[in-house]
């Protein structure tokens, strides 16, 4: 039986610890300097905006982790002693470990913009940082953010909903444009002046403005106005949070160097999540990848390598999510800012301007590579599956109904998407039926 | 986190700009509600032309003021501030309402005198301000229960019309809650009230003597309508004077049971009549959606669910089988205990007041909306087995897109851990969902969908989420 510690209650952390637990009897220690239980941390706007309490956020119940044998430890990490296999906590004290992982997850960027640092200037990451924000945020008359990004828009609904007037500065020509397609960033930025955020686009912050007490007064842009606010959001990116690792020996770069099975350069040291950073680019995902579901996939793979069936992260085909204030996202496969030269584009957008449907396919292949949806549901396993059986546009497109994921009654869009698909392509499909043999036929 | 604005509001969640149109809406509704507080004050207003005008002034005012204030912000979820305000976070004004709620109902269950009921004389208060509307529909003074139904029905049609733009995004929404709007002013109301007037129930003859009662209201099925075969009932439905609708209320009633419930249950889940259909569940999705947040999400709710909810329904088959003894033998009593002090009286008072009555609808600002349907509905427990073991209804959770948020749990009016389901990958398959598709809206990552489709992989658990190929399934 080995003793395993975990740096970090993340959902990396928290996966790995589970799945441990369901394939052996390792003795399993999560340590958090943040919160004493494990909490989603996409649900941490959701607090603020008054949808759920923190206790909502637990996915599981406090008993949980007593009857599954996961010991947890509220401390902050503040050297690791690679060579003794020992954690130095800030209260002096220590605890050693067979196996370690670290998990620690991000921090927000600071580009070294002057008065980033003063009062009323933060990011949002931790539950820590939401509670700044709940104090910074009180009786302000106005708010910046800077950085065009999920946590951005985020950020922007959260100080909303508060009735908080916003300033949202994005360097970019439009909103996340180096991940959107130009019709989905477009429809973006539509959607955040709808909720009446002062959008700016290609505009960056050269400095924020601090009043007598250290607190900040206003901000300066790029093009030298000045803008009045009380309140800073930064929100371009995080990244990797490894000071602890100093003087480990634990190879870091952004993150920490890990190989495909998520071990670093030292025996019997792990990393996984949005802090480590892959040695090897793993097909086109990027070498850092800072999600909810990789973290939760490295952590479903890394618990099986600590329970000596070595295990590399093997992520399948791309998804992911997000919401834009009223507009839900979803996107399957690879839908790139701009189509590569070897790809096909297809782009539908309803008449309302807040559904559309964007398809990329391979040009000689006719084989769908991704698929962006806004405004309505597709079903996961149908992509999966169909990527998996390199499945044509056309295939895909005459099968749509079955992948449709929107709630019972609401109207469906399958018969316009086709008919403008044909006109654009010269093409001729006819849409088939939702067919139940097939859609359990995905999930197999 | 600590409250940032104190809001009383109940409709508007956060109110930018209340304009002077939701201001005059408001003052509106207000006044329907002060006239029944003055009638029941007993303030000499006449009542045929205030009733109308705070029957109009409630359900015109809340409609106006509840358009108004949706329609001015884009169409999506309207959670923002539910947990701070006092209203709907169990704070002060949660508990003012909560026990006054309370009180309404203990005074019209045991003591209908101090709201204006005078048995065999001119009624008062409250209740003589739905005289006119009583007179003019059936020729008869109304009675406490009328003056219920008719609140009752005012609060499902207004708070409907709110909950409409609330959720003017989703047809899912929008077509369920004019379903249980019509559910209610139709077949509970309107229906029953003609029946009566057009003297097919609840009859006196002119010779003083009086014919009897049957329920007619015909989506209220046994076991929830617990006294359906209470001897007088199936003597009233057999009644001459009443046929054929007396029989046909008593086939129907039957048959709903027996046949209806089992195969519809099977066809789209218990959500045909909880959510779509039930006065209940009318009040609870419109009246009590608020507060549907606060039902307990614990393990340990959920022992006690199933203990209570199937200990009701034990209770209510076996008092109506002694009920149907005693019917058909002439017997008063089973095993030497008396039929009625020993099993209906103690079922009506326990299950039909207090817990359906005063804990069901009293309780919601404490204990959620849908308390009744949750621990206690008997029609929802035979429903419930019907659909975990046998149906076509689940909600479907979408591969391995769930972000563990907790929305959907949240805002379970069941108190189902959904998210405990989603981030599984694993359908939803449990006896107590009634279908009100709301973990589906408040969803921000598109995740759950409820459908009815083929039994089979119905409550398949995925070894792993889809997405990850570094487990297979064979390992």
């Amino acid at each position: 039986m080995h003793n395993i510690v975990i740096i970090g209650n993340g959902i990396s952390g928290i996966t790995t610890a589970r799945h441990v637990r369901k394939l052996s009897d390792h003795k399993i220690t999560v340590i958090s300097a943040e919160t004493d239980h494990f909490f989603s941390r996409t649900a941490l706007m959701y607090i603020y905006m008054g949808h759920m309490k923190y206790e909502h956020t637990k996915p599981y119940e406090d008993w949980f982790w007593k009857k599954n044998r996961i010991d947890l430890k509220r401390a902050f990490v503040e050297k690791v002693d690679t060579e003794g296999k020992t954690l130095h906590f800030s209260d002096g004290e220590t605890m050693p470990y067979d196996k370690l992982v670290i998990a620690t997850g991000s921090k927000p960027n600071k580009f070294g913009w002057p008065g980033q640092d003063l009062e009323g200037v933060q990011g949002l990451y931790s539950y820590q940082d939401l509670e700044s924000m709940e104090a910074n945020t009180k009786n302000i008359s106005r708010a910046v953010i800077v950085g065009g990004g999920l946590i951005g828009i985020e950020m922007a609904e959260m100080l909303r909903s508060r009735n908080i007037p916003v300033t949202f500065l994005v360097r970019e020509e439009s909103f996340w444009d180096n991940v959107l397609p130009n019709g989905e960033s477009q429809m973006i930025n539509r959607h955040i002046k709808e909720h009446h955020i002062d959008l700016r686009l290609a505009t960056e912050l050269k400095e924020i403005v601090s009043d007598e007490n250290g607190r900040v007064k206003s901000i300066i842009t790029g093009t030298g106005e000045t803008i009045k606010c009380e309140f800073v959001g930064l929100t371009a990116g995080v990244s990797p949070n490894i000071g602890l690792l100093k003087g480990s020996g634990i190879e870091t770069k952004r993150g920490v160097l890990v190989d495909p099975f998520l071990k670093t350069n030292i025996d019997d040291v792990y990393a996984l999540g949005d802090c480590a950073e892959f040695l090897e680019p793993n097909g086109e995902r990027k070498n850092i990848e800072q999600v909810w579901y990789t973290g939760r996939m490295m952590g479903e793979a890394l618990a099986r390598t600590l329970c000596d069936k070595p295990t590399k992260y093997e992520p399948g085909h791309w998804f992911n999510s997000a919401k834009f204030l009223d507009i839900e996202y979803q996107t399957y496969g690879w839908v790139w800012a701009k189509a590569k030269d070897n790809e096909n584009d297809f782009y539908w957008e309803h008449k309302n301007g807040k559904i559309c449907l964007r398809l990329r396919w391979d040009k000689s292949t006719g084989k769908l590579l991704g698929v962006n949806n806004l405004g309505f549901r597709l079903r996961h396993h149908a992509f999966d599956k169909w990527f998996k059986e390199g499945r044509t546009v056309d295939y895909v497109l005459e099968h749509l109904k079955d992948a449709n994921f929107d709630p019972e009654l609401y109207k469906t869009y399958e018969a316009e998407i086709i008919a403008q698909f044909n006109r654009e392509n010269g093409k001729n499909i006819q849409l088939k039926k939702k067919s139940w043999k097939r859609i359990l036929d995905f999930v197999s | 986190m600590s409250t940032t604005e104190p809001n009383l509001s109940i409709s508007n969640p956060h109110p930018e700009d209340t304009d002077v149109i939701q201001k005059i809406a408001l003052v509106v509704a207000c006044f329907g509600v002060l006239i029944l507080l003055a009638a029941w004050a007993n303030v000499a207003l006449d009542a045929s032309v205030f009733m109308p005008i705070a029957i109009i002034s409630m359900i015109g005012g809340t409609t106006v003021y509840g358009a108004r204030s949706y329609l001015k912000q884009p169409e999506g979820i309207k959670n923002n501030g539910i947990w701070h305000f006092s209203l709907t976070s169990r704070g002060a004004f949660a508990w003012a309402v909560g026990i006054l709620l309370t009180g309404f109902y203990i005074l019209l269950y045991w003591f209908p005198g101090y709201v204006g009921f005078v048995q065999n004389g001119e009624n008062q208060g409250l209740v003589a301000l739905f005289d006119p509307l009583s007179m003019a529909i059936k020729g008869r003074p109304a009675s406490q229960w009328f003056m219920y139904g008719t609140l009752y029905t005012i609060a499902i049609l207004a708070l409907g019309m709110k909950f409409i733009f609330k959720y003017r995004h989703s047809r899912y929404q929008l077509i369920r809650t004019i379903s249980v709007m019509i559910a209610q002013l139709v077949f509970a109301y309107t229906i029953p009230e003609i029946l009566a007037a057009l003297n097919y129930n609840d009859v006196t003859t002119t010779a003083g003597e009086y014919v009897g009662y049957y329920d007619t209201d015909i989506k209220n099925v046994w076991p929830l309508d617990y006294d359906f075969f209470y001897s007088y009932h199936l003597d009233a439905m057999q009644e001459k004077a009443y046929q054929p609708f007396g029989m046909i209320y008593l086939v129907v009633g039957i048959g709903l049971f027996l046949i209806g419930t089992p195969i519809l249950t099977y066809l789209i889940g218990k959500r045909w009549y909880c959510s779509w259909v039930c006065g209940c569940g009318g009040l609870a999705e419109t009246a009590g959606d608020p507060f549907r947040h606060l039902s307990s999400k614990k393990l340990s709710a959920w022992t006690l669910e199933r203990w209570l909810i199937h200990s009701v329904m034990v209770f209510v088959f076996v008092m109506t089988a002694v009920t149907l003894y005693g019917y058909f033998t002439g017997a008063s009593s089973v095993f030497g205990l008396d039929i009625y002090s020993k099993f209906q009286k103690p079922y009506g008072f326990f299950i039909g007041a207090i817990f359906s009555g005063i804990i069901g609808v009293g309780f919601y600002p404490m204990l959620g909306n849908r308390v009744w349907c949750r621990f206690g509905c008997p029609m929802a427990g035979y429903m419930g087995i019907i659909q975990r073991f046998k149906s076509r209804f689940r909600i479907t959770t979408n591969g391995g897109q769930c972000i563990s948020c907790g929305n959907c749990s949240t805002y379970c009016e069941q108190g189902i851990d959904v998210r405990a389901y989603a981030q599984k990958g694993q359908n939803i398959v449990r006896a107590s969902c009634v279908g009100c598709g709301v973990c589906s809206a408040v969803c921000p990552r598109g995740v759950l969908k409820l459908e009815n489709g083929p039994e089979e992989k119905r409550y398949d658990l995925p070894p792993i989420i889809i997405g990850n190929e570094s487990v297979k399934i064979s390992d």
